[in-house]
């Protein structure tokens, strides 16, 4: 700084101000000094700190990030600090209100609701993810092939996702876990290389399956509009004009520019997973015993709902804790990584 | 605007096509039989399946199927003998329609005040109370909501009917169970679209010739807000119909989503088919209707 007032003070000493000529001591190289002082010292930011940032100043959000990792405790932690397991048939112990020894009360058959509904708990938070991963790999593979493919190709994939959206998506889950329960129950009991998820039953599976088959539209159609939009781009046609090819436009511009949306969807499709999940529980069409579901365990507690009320709300609040918390952090995240919702 | 309306017409033909293949073929997968559960010898179990045409092969069933749908006659109950399933639909859909037609109004009713109030008082005390209580009630599956206000009114308080009469009374607590979710989904759609037409340059232009804030807000603003509303009524018809499933469940209603349910734990066949295709057609239908609505509502709209 010094040294530019110093020239430019000479310059006006010994120049007529009104004169045009061009001073040629201004045009000399810039010092060492000079350039160090050119840099910049704030650290650039990044989309990710820039979002980490603002998304920790959210305290809904901060509390609701809480409160998943508690839920996760819960539901996969918590079942081993307990002396009972969930389809344990405790004698003498039926139908308690809850106390010390069952925090939640016992069922008919003396089985502790806590592990119950620790393992329904952890039924549908393994659900929830699962299924959202499941959406967001044949969603995004979907999406991206029909947005870089584009022309009719495109047309052709968008038009199958438009037939999909238009039936009743419901009428078709609870069709399409009815139809294979039974099949994968076969599958599970005979084959071998599944002996060890047997367990979990072919409902867990069979929602799993129509998950994958029922909800990826969504996440297709973010994806193919993201790279769509990115495509067109003047910095991809920039990256293009410098010589860039298409493997380093995909990794470097277009991929870190959609992974936003598709952040922000795969979480919500989580607590959406979760919904459906615990609905289809709750009719009868879902994880069935001796398994524990959070929906199948309010429909059970319903038949005694009248002595014991106290049954169907624990169950009931876990799922609205679960189904909020996802929703929250879906949110959060929606509002630090759209970059159209900066203010 | 008539090649989008065609366009739109043979995707909701080509769904309903589909529907009705897959189901039938979906169906007639599941393991078990109809006649399964009576206990019968093989040759009435024989003798019946053929009465039924359940012993023709499958194509051959879906062809006789088609012909006759396209005549309007769906069969008969497998279960509930001699009973036509158009009776039993006829029968028991009024209930389902008028639950979600009182919820629908509800909704309505409550959800669009409620934004537009919440955006006028953009970030004061009532806008954020608006917003917590959307936002914690908008994760509450209906079937929850329901089941805790069953716990409440019926079994702690008593003052709710515990059997179904088709009184007022019975549809209280169902329809209340069934329009929370979309009382707080109209809410934030008309708060955050009227947030954004109030920012536009005509809401200040009618603020600057002097008009009273109640009709700036109401009049111009509101108007131009609830376009988004009006496109989500389809899909609310659609979540409506399909949340009777648990709600009718729980409050004993004699509706078509509870019978759908047992239906297809029956393997009522023709019964899963008719309701399938009804529910299916109303839910199609809906969504074509409101996006034809959308198009002539707003005129910025342009259908392609």
């Amino acid at each position: 700084m010094n040294n530019t007032e110093e020239k430019m003070s000479k310059v006006s000493l010994r120049l007529n101000p009104l004169s045009m000529h061009v001073n040629p001591n201004l045009f000399v190289p810039a010092s060492d000094e000079e350039k160090e002082e050119l840099v910049v010292i704030r650290q650039g930011t990044s989309l990710w700190r820039d979002a980490m940032r603002r998304f920790r100043k959210n305290k809904f959000a901060m509390v609701a990030l809480v409160l998943i990792i508690i839920l996760f405790l819960f539901a996969f932690a918590g079942p081993m600090l307990s002396h009972y397991d969930y389809d344990q048939f405790n004698q003498g112990q039926e139908d308690q209100n809850p106390n010390w020894t069952h925090p939640f009360g016992t069922d008919r058959f003396g089985r502790d609701l806590l592990v119950r509904t620790m393992y329904g708990a952890r039924i549908s938070l393994s659900i929830g993810v699962v299924a959202a991963m499941l959406t967001f790999v044949i969603g995004s593979l979907y999406g991206s092939i029909s947005g870089f493919v584009g022309g009719r190709t495109d047309n052709i994939m968008m038009r199958i996702i438009d037939v999909l959206y238009s039936l009743p998506d419901l009428l078709v889950v609870i069709l399409l876990s009815a139809t294979l329960k039974g099949p994968l129950e076969n599958i599970l009991q005979n084959s071998k290389v599944f002996s060890g998820i047997s367990e979990l039953g072919p409902a867990f599976f069979s929602m799993l399956i129509v998950f994958a088959l029922m909800y990826w539209g969504t996440m297709a159609r973010i994806v193919r509009g993201e790279v769509l939009r990115i495509k067109e781009q003047e910095y991809v046609l920039a990256a293009r004009a410098m010589g860039a090819n298409g493997g380093r436009i995909i990794r470097r511009h277009i991929l870190p520019n959609c992974i936003g949306p598709i952040i922000v969807t795969t979480t919500l499709q989580i607590p959406a997973a979760i919904f459906t999940e615990s609905f289809l529980s709750f009719i009868g069409l879902g994880i069935s015993a001796p398994l524990a579901s959070l929906g199948s365990m309010v429909t059970d507690a319903l038949q005694g709902v009248y002595s014991f009320p106290t049954r169907v709300v624990f169950p009931s609040v876990i799922i609205a804790l679960i189904i909020l918390a996802f929703n929250t952090v879906g949110d959060a995240l929606r509002d630090v990584l759209d970059p159209r919702m900066k203010k | 605007m008539l090649n989008y309306v065609f366009k739109r017409i043979f995707s909701a033909l080509l769904a309903v096509i589909i529907l009705i293949t897959a189901t039938f073929f979906l169906m007639h997968m599941v393991p078990g039989s109809p006649f399964l559960s009576e206990r019968m010898t093989d040759s009435v179990k024989a003798n019946l399946e053929k009465k039924y045409g359940l012993d023709k092969p499958l194509t051959t069933q879906y062809a006789i199927y088609l012909k006759q749908l396209s005549q309007g006659d769906m069969g008969t109950s497998l279960q509930k003998k001699g009973r036509t399933v158009t009776g039993i639909i006829a029968e028991k859909f009024p209930y389902s329609a008028k639950l979600g037609l009182f919820a629908i109004i509800l909704a309505v009713a409550i959800g669009i005040p409620l934004g537009a109030i919440a955006a006028i008082k953009h970030e004061k005390m009532i806008d954020r109370l608006v917003m917590l209580f959307t936002t914690v009630f908008i994760s509450i599956p209906g079937f929850v909501l329901g089941t805790l206000l069953l716990v409440i009114f019926c079994a702690i308080l008593k003052i709710a009917p515990a059997t179904w009469s088709d009184s007022p009374a019975n549809y209280v607590l169902p329809v209340i169970s069934l329009s929370f979710y979309p009382i707080c989904y109209i809410t934030k759609l008309t708060r955050s679209s009227m947030l954004e037409t109030l920012g536009q340059d005509y809401i200040k232009t009618a603020h600057a010739k002097g008009l009273s804030a109640f009709v700036v807000n109401f009049k111009h603003a509101l108007k131009n807000s609830v376009i988004p509303v009006i496109s989500y009524v389809g899909p609310l018809t659609a979540f409506l119909i399909t949340g009777t499933f648990a709600v009718e469940k729980l409050f004993s209603v004699p509706g078509l989503g509870r019978f759908f349910v047992d239906s297809v734990s029956n393997r009522d066949y023709p019964v899963i088919m008719g309701t399938t295709i009804f529910l299916g057609c109303i839910m199609v239908l809906m969504n074509l209707i409101v996006d034809f609505i959308y198009g002539m509502v707003d005129p910025r709209i342009k259908l392609r």
